[in-house]
């Protein structure tokens, strides 16, 4: 019982400062988040040494090399470098709220990871029964600190920055919460754990009944975190940097820490809606059956942290391949796409919740109706969950591109010319009027 | 150049005036020392017009006071991107003008050379153009190629960028002992390498929405301002200098030329990789041709052509590259002229951009290929 053993002894240890009741809802919280954002900041600082070892190996090339072997001290170095570069302010700039926008964009990130399920048990920090609303709600607040910075810093760069990412931020924020109400329709809960339990209980991931509403949600989340292919925000070719054009050193760190806390938070919240969260197969036999709780929320820990690299892995992986999505064409990928596509999702999910407590309730049995058992999903269910999930996929790819169908992006390759290739004669200095050879 | 107006004044609290956006000199995507003054009704670029002049070194002026043989170098920094090719244009108008019967030999190398050349040139281009639509990895793959060609250039100039590669009657010294292998070797990994760019790009659905219809210049539209080389040939105007008034060993190649049909940005990108494709033809061709023999001819002392005037141009890598050269029959140049292409090539920009979005402007800026360094001279 190794593993057991650290936590008993720390909590021992506390016992003879504290009463049970301060240990419980002040010191353990404390312990947890501490942890937690230590964590996340740690990755975050690693997950720049990761992007760019990912895009290095994308590109032909090495990466970092020369910061400690193989350049793993890199971050450090940045990191150091960034907290000790001037912190400079616009000669004109708001002061006031340049200084605080980069806070509140911290802020935001940061917060929503208190109510995520890392894993079982003492792994989450809290677990609110309202935890989808408050990752929402949470994590609007961000697109308040990208106009605060882009407006008080003077600049017109950093003004453009903030009103494309103002509109950006709120239209995909929609789409956003609109693909995540079919998960809840399944799911019966707003809790994340909940929603890992649920799952957990049916052996299945949302993903297999859910297909559209992963593909919205990872979209609009990839869009919400402002990444490539959707960073107009920030577009380095055509606004510099955006709405932190005018921010350096230790600020524009923080606004850099946001970024990846922010990625850090959606896919999370992928993870945990639509991967089973912390859950895999055999979990419960394996670890609990014999009693080794900290094993079995150890090894959860570590399910949970492989599934959100791998979503991580995903962004890094658009980041490098695809160019960027102009402003009015991002603006109609939400609005035209994705927001019609959610919005099918709820009634197509809805549609076969109805269809299949219908068959069932038929045959006597109760299908999705109360949170304590679960799904509870019978096999012919199971099979006609995964089929209403991949029909709502092709109903969707019809009708919006039945919607689509005269605008001009919808069908870019017709509209692409092949070259032709001439063989002119030589000597003839005369310019060919056009379309004649 | 006209000036930019600005609305000043402002009617009703709803009123939106427009914004005045300086786009440089100093920004990621305008391909140097650029300034463009962007007028804009939200991202909408509604006026436009261009500063430029922050590179300019007096090159025609210097060509003045200084010997024919000695102003070859200053040719190689007008477009720095393309230095063979600038290069080529000086010391040919001189040999034309004195009537210099240049050994074969030299022609077909400069012709590897002068492609080869086309091809780096062509590479940075495709490494930034993709670079300002936002697809990053493929500018680490172009530049990878680019440095191959590089590596020939190091080895037979002993420069990679700002190569002083001819001399007027020649080449300084005959092709290094192992070029045509290393030359064989790039021609042939090349093709398969283009494709993998087009893997990327050219069938990329957000590739082709930022591209196709962006950036529309009618065939004679094109004509009227004088733009040449792919941009023109984007338009679907079939006019190439290596093709109309064959220099170096061109008459004796075998080639086409890629004509695009929409005159849109896409059509530019798809001419320029074709002509990448036809540029490896024609190395291979020359390879294969290659005579042996000297690679000099003889000259006087000094270099004097007769009085008079000439005009000679080229198809640089950005368009028709021209060099009018006045001589009082001294051993100093009395007046030298360049046509830059990327200078007139700009001339296009403002027809091309307005009604587009910020966005556009820079795709645009980067399909027509522009060096300031012949801009401003």
């Amino acid at each position: 019982m190794l593993l057991f053993a650290p936590i008993s002894f720390l909590d021992e240890l506390l016992r003879g400062f504290f009463s049970p009741e301060t240990i419980q809802h002040v010191v353990w919280p404390l312990i947890q988040i501490g942890l937690i954002v230590t964590l996340v900041a740690g990755w975050v600082a690693y997950a720049t040494y990761l992007e760019r070892k990912i895009s290095a190996f994308m590109q032909a090339r090495l990466g970092p090399m020369r910061v400690g072997p193989w350049g793993l001290l890199q971050p450090i170095a940045d990191g150091i470098k960034l907290l000790t570069k001037e912190d400079f302010v616009p000669e004109k700039a708001d002061r006031w709220i340049f200084f605080v926008a980069p806070y509140i964009a911290v802020a935001a990130a940061f917060i929503v990871l208190a109510v995520i399920p890392f894993g079982p048990d003492w792994a989450v920090v809290t677990d609110v029964n309202i935890g989808l609303l408050f990752v929402l709600a949470v994590s609007s607040v961000g697109v308040l600190a990208l106009i605060l910075a882009g407006w008080s810093s003077n600049s017109k760069y950093a003004l453009l920055g903030a009103l494309r990412s103002s509109a950006q931020m709120v239209s995909y924020e929609v789409a956003m919460g609109l693909s995540l109400i079919g998960a809840l329709m399944f799911a019966r809960t707003l809790s994340l754990s909940g929603m890992v339990n649920a799952q957990a209980s049916d052996s299945v991931w949302f993903l297999i009944y859910q297909p559209l509403g992963f593909l919205i949600f990872l979209v609009s989340g990839i869009a919400e975190n402002n990444r490539a292919p959707f960073d107009l925000p920030e577009a380095e070719s055509e606004l510099v940097a955006g709405f932190h054009t005018e921010y350096s050193g230790f600020r524009w760190s923080l606004f850099f820490m946001a970024e990846y806390a922010a990625m850090v938070v959606v896919s999370a919240v992928a993870v945990t809606v639509y991967l089973g969260g912390w859950y895999f197969p055999f979990v419960y036999q394996l670890t609990e059956a014999k009693g080794y709780h900290n094993l079995y929320v150890i090894v959860s820990l570590l399910v949970f942290l492989i599934k959100l690299g791998a979503i991580l892995y995903l962004y890094f992986w658009l980041r490098w391949t695809l160019p960027r999505f102009r402003y009015d064409q991002l603006m109609d990928i939400g609005w035209k796409w994705l927001i019609p596509s959610a919005l099918i999702n709820i009634a197509m999910s809805a549609l076969s919740i109805f269809a299949i407590q219908a068959v069932d309730g038929w045959r006597g049995i109760e299908t999705i109706e109360s949170l304590s058992n679960g799904l509870n999903l019978t096999t012919t269910g199971k099979i006609m969950m995964v089929v209403m999930g991949l029909i709502s996929l092709g109903v969707t790819g019809l009708l919006l591109a039945r919607i689509n169908w005269r605008s001009r992006d919808f069908n870019l390759k017709s509209q692409r010319r092949n070259i032709r290739l001439v063989n002119l004669p030589q000597g003839k200095p005369a310019v060919a009027p056009v379309g004649e050879i | 150049m006209h000036q930019v107006e600005i609305a000043t004044t402002q009617d009703t609290l709803l009123d939106s005036p427009e914004m005045v956006l300086n786009m440089g000199p100093q920004h990621p995507s305008t391909h140097g020392v650029l300034r463009v003054i962007l007028k804009l009704d939200g991202e909408t670029v509604i006026d436009l017009d261009c500063d430029i002049g922050y590179l300019h070194r007096g090159m025609e002026k210097i060509a003045e006071n200084r010997m024919y043989t000695m102003i070859a170098p200053y040719w190689d920094r007008l477009d720095y991107i393309a230095a063979v090719s600038n290069g080529l244009v000086w010391v040919e108008t001189v040999e034309q003008m004195m009537g210099l019967a240049v050994p074969p030999r030299a022609h077909y190398i400069r012709t590897i050379l002068t492609e080869l050349n086309r091809i780096a040139s062509h590479l940075l281009w495709l490494a930034t153009h993709a670079l300002d639509i936002g697809a990053v990895t493929v500018l680490l793959w172009a530049l990878r190629e680019r440095e191959e060609i590089l590596k020939i250039f190091e080895r037979q100039f002993g420069a990679r960028l700002t190569c002083h590669a001819w001399r007027v009657g020649g080449m300084p010294n005959d092709a290094y002992d192992d070029f045509e292998s290393d030359v064989r070797q790039f021609t042939g990994n090349f093709p398969k390498r283009l494709d993998e760019y087009e893997t990327v790009l050219s069938e990329n659905r957000i590739w082709l929405s930022r591209t196709v219809g962006i950036g529309v210049i009618s065939g004679e539209d094109a004509v009227a301002i004088g733009l040449s080389g792919p941009a023109l040939r984007g338009s679907g105007v079939a006019w190439d200098i290596r093709k109309a008034r064959p220099y170096a060993a061109y008459a004796d190649m075998e080639f086409d030329i890629p004509l695009g049909e929409n005159g849109d940005t896409y059509d530019r990108y798809l001419v320029r990789l074709e002509e990448m494709r036809q540029s490896r033809r024609i190395i291979d061709q020359a390879m294969d041709k290659l005579p042996d023999g000297p690679v000099n001819a003889k000259l006087p002392k000094i270099v004097k052509p007769p009085v008079g005037d000439y005009y000679h141009s080229i198809e640089g890598p950005k368009g028709e590259i021209g060099c009018y050269l006045v001589s009082d029959g001294t051993a100093q140049p009395w007046r030298v002229r360049v046509r830059p292409p990327s200078l007139i090539n700009l001339q296009a920009l403002k027809q091309l951009c307005l009604g587009h979005l910020v966005a556009d402007v820079v795709a645009i800026i980067g399909t027509l290929d522009i060096v300031l360094g012949e801009i401003d001279r």
